[in-house]
């Protein structure tokens, strides 16, 4: 396996000639936290879309699989896509409020199971399940249905339900919108676990928890990369700041990569 | 008591329960006449039974199941006239209302069900095969929701009306005034009774067969699919096919319904299968719970019972109560009679469980 675990090249998303994606190269690697981040509408979660199957794109998606190599994920559909270990979460968690906090990851760990497997009754919980819900800190919580649990335990088990269905790139799209600071902090930390063996990329708007996780940033701006690199590049990179600030400073202090227009974000 | 009713001692203990009452108690307190009206009921409770698992459990508003249970009804009908035919002036006759419409000539398409195992096989493939493909045509385009509802309801609208043209099939009159039941004399009271004990039998089988499926891996998995369908599409699952098992698992348990309608019943026309009983059939779910296993059974009974009661001193007024009460459920209780005790619960501030676990 290489250490490229997903490269997209020249990704265009058209929604009836409005280019919200334009000519987008990217390439994550595993054992990194990848931060994608820019203003409102720079088509960040568009290019979520294309990647999963959901939004039709030109340009190539290419998967580092163990099975099969590389394969080409453009034309297939979402499920298939999701098989070749792609997961990601949504802007608004979602979760199946209905079921418990283990049905919903015994759910997440099954799209292999054989027809005869789901036919039955679940004896116990599959090892896999376990460990992941003590991973997300939610083994307390098995029994709880979904829809009931906190607002960020919700976005926890949105990533251990990707953990646990063998996804090795994770792409996740504002996993701490609303959490508190202690659920950050533990948020990070998780993602840093997670991405030992596997390329996770995180789709945000807050600069603190950029700073203090991200092994790399992309700034998309207007459907295209801006530029790419280590948080501190990209800090000094004078389009970047113009495009967050309207002028170029190179020793901002911490706040300065606020996006005018995310501010609420 | 839910609770308990969900350990497997509960479970035998239920099934228990309803036997005694279906093979002991009715038959032991009821006139055959009102036996025979309850064996009628039961078929609709089946028919309750798979739209409580597709509807209640995945979420697919089956506004047609009229189509499915006019399938298992007008094949077994279309054996039982060949076989009175057949009796009365040898093997290869007509039945007596090709006849009296003029047909000398058996059409092709009828011979085969001359053979009781063809028919029945054919019960149980051909309704089924028909809602697995319906259903893939459908679920993989994504259509659902209301989109899904007027096509089924067009669907029951469309194949009625293709009845009512077919000279051949009996047209606006159907097939009716059939003598034998696979060799068995319908007017003699002891197969009266024999035939509704198949129709309890065939209840307990479609209950426990819907409950294995609640609660199996597969059941969770619906409700997923009902909840969260795009969310299910990006853990790898082709959601479409979830749906299909549920669907046409509820079309099989229509045409069963169908097929023991008609010796039961003695009629099978146009009239049973078209949009109204298959509304009936949806107000019998709603009514009872849709999410829940017995509620669509109580329902369904409830509904029927009404039905015969009023329909026949009020014809008119019983449309529009139908109508009437189908608005009031689904605007004021919409998970039926069966969420009031959870309602109840809910009031006391016990503890909630997951709608599945529970
Ligand atoms: N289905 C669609 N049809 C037309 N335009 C769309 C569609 N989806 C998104 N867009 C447009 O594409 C652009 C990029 O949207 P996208 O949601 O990808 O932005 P984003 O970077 O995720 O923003 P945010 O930070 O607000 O989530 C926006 O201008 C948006 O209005
Ligand atoms: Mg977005």
């Amino acid at each position: 396996m290489s250490q490229a675990a997903l490269t997209c090249a020249n990704i265009e998303v058209d929604f009836d000639g409005f280019k919200a994606v334009n000519g987008v190269d990217l390439t994550l690697d595993r054992g990194e936290v990848h931060f994608l981040i820019g203003p409102n509408g720079a088509g960040k979660t568009t290019l979520v879309d294309a990647i999963t199957g959901l939004a039709r794109y030109t340009g190539s998606v290419v998967k580092d699989t163990a099975e099969k190599g590389a394969v080409e994920l453009r034309g297939k559909k979402v499920h298939h896509i999701a098989r070749h270990g792609i997961g990601r979460t949504f802007q608004t968690a979602t979760v199946f409020e209905n079921l418990t906090v283990a049905q919903n990851l015994d759910i997440a760990a099954g799209s292999g199971r054989s027809p005869w497997a789901l036919l039955r009754r679940r004896k116990h919980l599959p090892d896999t399940v376990v460990n992941v819900m003590e991973q997300i800190g939610l083994t307390g919580q098995a029994a709880t249905p979904a829809g009931i649990l906190a607002h960020g335990q919700k976005q926890w088990l949105e990533i251990g339900m990707l953990l646990v269905g063998d996804a090795d790139v994770l792409l996740l799209d504002e996993p701490i919108a609303g959490m508190g600071h202690d659920e950050r902090e533990t948020t990070g930390r998780l993602l840093h676990d997670i991405a030992t063996d596997r390329a996770v990329a995180v789709v945000e708007h807050d600069m603190d928890f950029m700073r203090a996780f991200a092994s790399r940033v992309t700034v998309l701006h207007a459907g295209a990369v801006l530029a790419t690199g280590s948080v501190d590049e990209v800090s000094n990179h004078p389009r970047v700041q113009e495009v967050y600030l309207g002028t170029a400073h190179p020793t901002a202090p911490s706040n300065d990569m606020e996006p005018a227009d995310a501010a609420t974000a | 008591m839910s609770k308990f009713l969900s350990t497997r001692a509960g479970t035998w203990t239920g099934f228990g329960a309803a036997a005694l009452v279906l093979f002991g108690a009715a038959p032991l307190l009821l006139s055959g006449f009102r036996l025979g009206l309850l064996a009628q009921f039961l078929c609709y409770a089946i028919v309750a039974v798979g739209i409580g698992l597709a509807w209640g459990r995945g979420g697919m508003l089956t506004l047609g199941q009229g189509v499915f249970f006019g399938m298992g009804a007008y094949l077994m009908a279309m054996h039982m006239k060949l076989a009175d035919a057949e009796f009365r002036n040898g093997p290869g006759s007509v039945p007596d209302f090709m006849e009296l419409a003029g047909l000398r000539e058996l059409p092709g398409y009828w011979v085969p069900f001359a053979s009781p195992v063809f028919t029945i096989a054919a019960i149980l493939v051909l309704p089924t095969a028909f809602a697995v493909l319906l259903g893939l045509a459908v679920f993989k385009r994504r259509v659902k929701g209301a989109y899904f509802a007027i096509l089924s309801q067009a669907l029951a609208g469309a194949f009625a009306i293709l009845l009512i043209g077919q000279q051949s099939m009996g047209g606006f009159n159907g097939l009716s005034r059939f003598r034998y039941f696979f060799g068995y004399n319908l007017d003699d009271p002891v197969n009266q009774q024999m035939l509704y004990f198949i129709a309890a039998g065939v209840l307990l089988v479609v209950v426990a067969v819907a409950l294995q499926l609640r609660r199996s891996r597969y059941g969770e998995l619906l409700v997923a699919v009902r909840d969260a369908e795009e969310r299910v599409r990006f853990l790898g699952y082709d959601a479409a096919n979830v749906k299909v098992v549920a669907y046409a698992t509820a079309a099989l348990f229509a045409a069963v319904a169908g097929a023991i309608f008609v010796p039961i019943v003695g009629i099978i026309s146009p009239a049973n299968i078209g949009i109204v009983p298959s509304i009936m059939f949806l107000l019998g779910v709603a009514i009872g719970g849709r999410a829940s296993l017995i509620g669509p059974v109580i329902g369904a009974l409830a509904v029927a019972y009404a039905q015969t009661a009023l329909s026949e001193q009020f014809p008119s007024a019983w449309t529009y109560a139908q109508g009437l009460l189908f608005i009031v459920v689904i605007a004021l209780l919409p998970g039926g009679i069966a969420s009031i005790a959870a309602a109840t619960k809910r009031f006391r501030r016990e503890p909630v469980t997951a709608e599945a676990a529970a």
